[in-house]
């Protein structure tokens, strides 16, 4: 048990402080380290807790304090959250007060338009991976490819086409 | 409206509140009902602290809307505004999370259950699909930043190497490929 909590502080304290471009660019991190280093659960286990995150509110890192329950109950939740918001959240509180001094500073724009291809590639590389652990089925590729099409084409709402996706698959559509 | 900030500073409780909120209403993307509260609703900031705050969380490692909760907490009551801020945000969509986590545990050996959560993974995949088009979008004319993108694509989902080695080689290349051109 103190084992997985020190592991967890670990893992998400490197999550923490690597999440350039927000908590979607380090899922497939993520992933490697709870389903193939630790095995703590499997990867579709991983792809459902993700699903389950983003249909509750809030911010959409929720699969932290999920995967702490799971790994360590209580004092899981504790250890991951304050580890994946821990480090960021103190980083951002040093950052407010020198940010502005640096606003006319080439190397911030500089830092800035660098970073955004890097965040495209690895929100791009948790998509393959996730969809890759999410749809064994070509009828579940489907609802994939139906989901992503609506979801950058229209402008309904991500709860509804969460919604599409659970009915689809409860009504057998996807099912090998 | 925007010109000024509209209100004194909010109170610790305040902030915890006032996040609370958001945090419990915000489905599938809290930025712009962030956004509504800070500047429209609570007239917290002005539109342009606004964006201006959010360029920094959005610069620094971490979810854009927990960094903005301590930005903001921080700015008007220091480190007892930071945490009132950020644990109001997290609080209850941790506890529903881990409410859905128990459910989910306890009856995902259901057939039905199992299906269901088949599809919303499938769509939850969509979800991030979509997300990966649209941030890539702005890169197409720029060789560069689409070889930077496509070796983080290669490196982290196909040879799934480590994200510390990848970030250290890429996040510098990157930088510099940009520094030299914008000089």
């Amino acid at each position: 048990m103190t084992g997985d909590l020190a592991a967890l502080a670990l893992i998400f304290t490197q999550l923490s402080l690597l999440a350039f471009g927000g908590g979607n660019t380090v899922l497939p991190e993520m992933q490697r380290q709870v389903v193939e280093v630790h095995h703590w659960i499997t990867a579709s286990q991983f792809s459902a807790m993700f699903a389950l995150a983003q249909a509750a509110p809030g911010p959409n890192m929720m699969i932290v304090p999920l995967i702490g329950w799971h790994v360590a109950g209580f004092p899981g939740v504790l250890v991951s959250s304050l580890a994946k918001f821990g480090p960021s959240s103190l980083l951002t509180a040093l950052a407010l007060h020198v940010w502005n001094r640096f606003q006319d500073r080439p190397w911030r724009n500089a830092v800035r338009a660098g970073l955004a291809p890097v965040t495209a590639g690895l929100v791009a590389a948790s998509a393959v991976v996730i969809t890759g652990a999410s749809a064994p089925s070509w009828s579940l590729a489907l609802i994939v490819a139906g989901v992503a099409a609506a979801a950058t084409l229209t402008r309904l709402h991500p709860l509804i086409l969460l919604a599409a996706g659970g009915c689809l698959g409860l009504y057998g559509i996807g099912q090998p | 409206m925007d010109g000024s900030a509209r209100q004194d500073a909010p109170s610790t409780a305040g902030l915890f509140l006032g996040f609370f909120q958001l945090g419990l209403t915000g489905f599938g993307g809290v930025l712009p009902l962030a956004r509504r509260m800070l500047v429209e609703r609570r007239g917290w900031l002005t539109a342009e602290q606004f964006t201006e705050l959010l360029g920094l969380c959005q610069f620094l490692p971490g979810g854009n809307i927990i960094n903005l909760s301590v930005a903001v907490g921080m700015k008007f009551r220091g480190v007892a505004g930071a945490l009132a801020a950020i644990l109001g945000l997290i609080a209850a969509p941790t506890a529903v999370v881990i409410g859905l986590g128990v459910i989910y545990d306890r009856t995902q050996d259901d057939p039905h259950i199992r299906h269901l959560f088949a599809g919303l993974s499938a769509a939850a995949a969509g979800l991030l699909v979509s997300l990966a088009v649209k941030l890539a979008r702005p890169l197409r004319r720029s060789a560069a930043g689409l070889a930077i993108a496509a070796l983080g694509v290669v490196a982290v989902a196909v040879l799934r190497l480590p994200l510390l080695p990848t970030m250290l080689v890429l996040a510098p290349l990157s930088i510099a490929l940009h520094a030299r051109r914008a000089a």
